[in-house]
């Protein structure tokens, strides 16, 4: 019997869960809003600040590791030579200057003096070449080699003297100094790279060096008190591993995390819902040097053909696209390059969506409705495609967004998607598709050469659109070898001119990227300067008053 | 066995390696920066230009001496179990790790399950058809058809944001490390519960239907009449006798769950950030890490059989019927 009234009360429970749950309850919230998190405190030292990631960092050799959770927690530790400012130009990180010589394909760093490891030893140029030697190496697994590969000579005349030659100026190679962390040359230099301990266990010579990393929970760092670039205001930096976003959100809302990437929905939809969250969390928004795009097999009828993909362009609406898929946190685009810097031309506007435009194209290109059944068709064939992309929420909801404006002007196109392996694999390397919607994540460096330059379309290789103009390739060259800032930018502002009117992919839109951060994390540079809000991390502080109790005790 | 496993890993490999893709193709490696040249390169050193002939014989002879290899993609991490290198720095092995964990939540799922799932399913059989019966089966039912994920949030929601009752995510609290040894326990136990539940609801169904099939089945039986007609007592009949041999089949059912013992859920794994098995397969599955697939997939089998074995050993030892077929 007793069993019974066991159920029931399993079933009560069970209902008032769901009930609760699912109700506004705000039992907790009014502890949360008495702490005022907006008094400005005077910087000060200490604290801990938590964030949350999807992916765990299978090592901290970056070269090796290859994944971005890898590179964002190496970056705290190990220094490159140079580094972008906030303003996004270049300047020296481990180096005090440097030298380019008259002919540019000679280039001098003077480090600076009195460089330590996290372990004390002194940091010199030999710990430089020792990383140029291993990445390389041919043994070292890195698929990240071949830029460095294009040095001829590498020496080190003195300790604080490294000096790279080039056989032809190489217009990116500072860029390549940027992205290089530095390796302690005594430590790994009878280490096999590939397997060694060291990649769970670094020494570094950055703001903040490993204290422990407990496997698939978190990596704790813990301030380095011989950072070669002052002192770090937060003691230590804590990366959890969470890799639901919805549950790193709940974490957020209940205090136990301070910073976190935010999806469309919940910026725009549930934090303006929520002026609890808001008084203790703060927004940022920036703009990544990312986009998505809609690519076309340029080596498959029709897309061969100017008319139609320009036709398609005005076809599809960019706008619907970032305030359907976007929630509106995103940009039109006109170049692959991000708004607002250097590279890119702001005299370039998207094609605007103008269908009527789109079907006085694609009658120019011998397409007409035949046999009126609301599909274009050209030589007895109607016009269908299919559109290609990966397991993506936001690119498969892009893609049906499209597939609906093409059927306005008559186009019929399936969708198909795939996981990333299958895609890259079956369709992408043996060209295998008409159309693709992709994004590009590029770095800083204009130089697209290998996306764009008709050299690159063997199988594997990333000009996989087969997109072949001279005019381009011409400009491709010419900026790899041009290494004067002004001159270079009128380079690439035509080679994005000419890309935009051959219209070999369509630009969709430029996401924001989105993070939340914990109030009592102040220091951070309002507006954000072009680099992003994360430019001065060291600069953080969490005031005494704000830090977490069970923190105070480390 | 011996000749089984060996079927099995041949099976499993070569239909791992229908999957278009290897440890290069990985989204990671989609940045204009990584070069084919240098991907070639690395399908070269990982073996992966050979034929997979080769590169099965290859794995199976390092699977002669136990060595199940090291990772792809976490930095030649061990697959099995922990390896020192020269200097003495120890590197735990990826399926070390995340075995005990996914162990311990599934086993004490298990524990929960068949403490809540054997009573229902007697109660359901005893009332069949009745209010209780019908009220019980609603509830499994419910707790099955219920999507984890959606209870999972909703439960984090009410017992992590809205009352801190419990942890949200995660195995242990960050200063774990600094507790004594029985808040420790008390801090890990914490955030199992939540995990455990998730878990549990969905296998209650199941084993009580099972139970409740297996009771009815018994109680119509000759025997039970006659235990009922010598005038026995009720909870004699329904404990002594009629559960003894309802419960039999059961040991199949426990047998077979061996194996599933150490494959975690993806969805529960994320969700809790948990890092248990199911994770670890379901990356290594996107990440094309052969040695880690392959790894998981043989200790699988492995326990698979061995359930198996033990399953029938058990059942041979329950029921005198089936160890006299067995001496004959």
């Amino acid at each position: 019997m007793h069993f019974c009234h066991f159920k029931k009360i399993a079933l009560l429970a069970l209902l008032s869960t769901c009930l609760t749950a699912c109700g506004d309850g705000s039992a907790n919230k009014e502890n949360a809003a008495q702490i005022n998190y907006n008094i400005n405190y005077p910087s000060s030292n200490g604290g801990t600040l938590i964030e949350a990631t999807t992916g765990e960092p299978s090592g901290l050799i970056a070269m090796i590791a290859g994944e971005s959770a890898a590179s964002a927690i190496a970056g705290n530790i190990f220094n490159s030579l140079l580094k972008y400012d906030k303003d996004l130009e270049l300047t020296g990180e481990l180096v005090e200057s440097w030298d380019i010589s008259e002919d540019q394909k000679t280039i001098t760093f003077h480090l600076k003096p009195n460089l330590k490891w996290a372990d004390n030893q002194a940091l010199t140029s030999e710990d430089v070449l020792f990383t140029w030697q291993k990445v390389t190496d041919e043994k070292t697994r890195t698929p990240y080699g071949s830029d460095y590969k294009l040095v001829i000579k590498a020496e080190t005349p003195d300790l604080n003297t490294f000096r790279v030659s080039y056989a032809a100026p190489y217009a990116p190679a500072l860029e390549t100094w940027a992205s290089l962390h530095i390796l302690p040359k005594h430590l790994l230099k009878d280490q096999d790279i590939n397997s060694t301990a060291f990649a769970r266990n670094p020494v570094g010579s950055h703001y903040y060096k490993l204290d422990k990393w407990k496997n698939g929970q978190y990596l704790k760092l813990t301030r380095n008190e011989n950072a070669t670039q002052g002192q770090a205001k937060i003691d230590h930096l804590l990366s959890r591993i969470i890799p639901d976003k919805a549950a790193q959100f709940l974490e957020l809302s209940a205090d136990n995390i301070d910073l976190m990437g935010l999806n469309p929905i919940q910026y725009a939809r549930i934090f303006p819902a929520r002026p609890d969250l808001n008084n203790k969390i703060a927004l940022y928004k920036e703009l990544g040097n990312s986009y998505t795009y809609l690519g076309f097999n340029l080596k498959r009828k029709p897309f061969d053909d100017i008319r139609v993909r320009q036709a398609i362009n005005y076809a599809i609406n960019k706008q619907e696209i970032i305030d359907g898929v976007l929630l509106g946190l995103g940009e039109p685009v006109a170049s692959p390059y991000k708004p607002g810097t250097r590279w890119s031309n702001p005299e370039l506007k998207p094609y605007p969506y103008d269908p009527s435009k789109a079907k006085a194209l694609l009658k120019a290109a011998g397409y007409k409705d035949h046999d009126n059944d609301g599909i274009l068709d050209k030589d007895g064939k109607p016009f269908h495609f299919e559109i290609l992309t990966n397991q993506n929420k936001e690119r498969e909801m892009t893609g049906v967004l499209i597939q609906r404006r093409l059927k306005e002007i008559g186009i019929d196109a399936n969708i198909r998607v795939l996981e990333w392996a299958s895609f890259l694999g079956r369709f992408i390397k043996p060209k295998e598709f008409d159309v693709v919607v992709l994004g590009w994540s590029l770095s800083l460096d204009p130089d697209q050469y290998s996306i764009w330059h008709s050299s690159q379309q063997a199988p594997g290789q990333f000009n996989f659109i087969s997109y072949n103009n001279t005019r381009v390739d011409k400009l491709l060259e010419a900026g790899r070898l041009e290494l004067d800032p002004d001159k270079r930018m009128k380079i690439y502002h035509e080679f994005s001119k000419v890309l935009l009117e051959e219209s070999p992919i369509v630009y969709l839109s430029a996401g924001y990227g989105l993070t939340a951060i914990h109030k009592r994390v102040k220091g951070i540079s309002k507006p954000a300067p072009p680099a992003g809000i994360g430019h001065n991390t060291y600069e953080w502080y969490i005031p005494k008053a704000y830090s977490r109790n069970e923190m105070s005790e480390h | 066995m011996i000749p089984l496993l060996v079927g099995i890993s041949l099976i499993s490999f070569f239909i791992m390696h229908l999957a278009p893709g290897d440890i290069t193709t990985s989204e990671a490696s989609f940045n204009p920066k990584a070069s084919e040249e240098s991907r070639q390169k690395l399908r070269e050193l990982y073996s992966l230009d050979k034929p997979i002939i080769v590169q099965y014989g290859l794995w199976l002879k390092r699977m002669a001496t136990l060595d199940f290899g090291t990772s792809f993609a976490s930095h030649q991490r061990p697959v099995f179990w922990q390896s020192k290198d020269k200097d003495g720095n120890l590197t735990l092995g990826m399926i070390q790790e995340a075995l005990p964990i996914t162990l311990l939540i599934n086993v004490l799922s298990l524990i929960f399950i068949i403490a809540i799932a054997l009573p229902l399913g007697v109660i359901s059989a005893l009332k069949q058809n009745q209010l209780a019966d019908r009220s019980i089966t609603l509830f499994v039912f419910i707790g099955f058809a219920i999507p984890g994920f959606w209870l999972a949030l909703m439960l984090m929601y009410w017992m992590g944001v809205q009352n801190a009752w419990l942890p949200i995510s995660g195995l242990q609290s960050i200063e774990h490390e600094n507790m004594g040894w029985l808040t420790q326990i008390l801090d890990t136990l914490k955030h199992l519960v939540l995990p455990v539940f998730i878990s549990a609801i969905t296998g209650l169904a199941g084993i009580s239907l099972f139970a409740r099939n297996g009771m009815l089945e018994v109680l119509n039986q000759d025997y039970i009449t006659t235990a009922r007609s010598k005038g026995l007592s009720e909870n004699r009949v329904v404990y002594g006798h009629a559960l003894r041999n309802a419960l039999l089949p059961l040991i199949t059912i426990l047998g077979l769950a061996i194996p599933g013992l150490i494959g975690g859920s993806v969805i529960t794994e994320s969700i809790f950030a948990i890092p248990g098995m199911g994770k670890l397969f379901y990356d290594a599955v996107l990440m094309r890490d052969f040695p880690v697939i392959m790894g998981i997939l043989t200790i699988g089998a492995a326990l698979t059989l061995v359930g198996n074995l033990f399953a029938d050993i058990a059942y041979a030892w329950a029921d005198p019927r089936v160890r006299r077929g067995v001496v004959k």
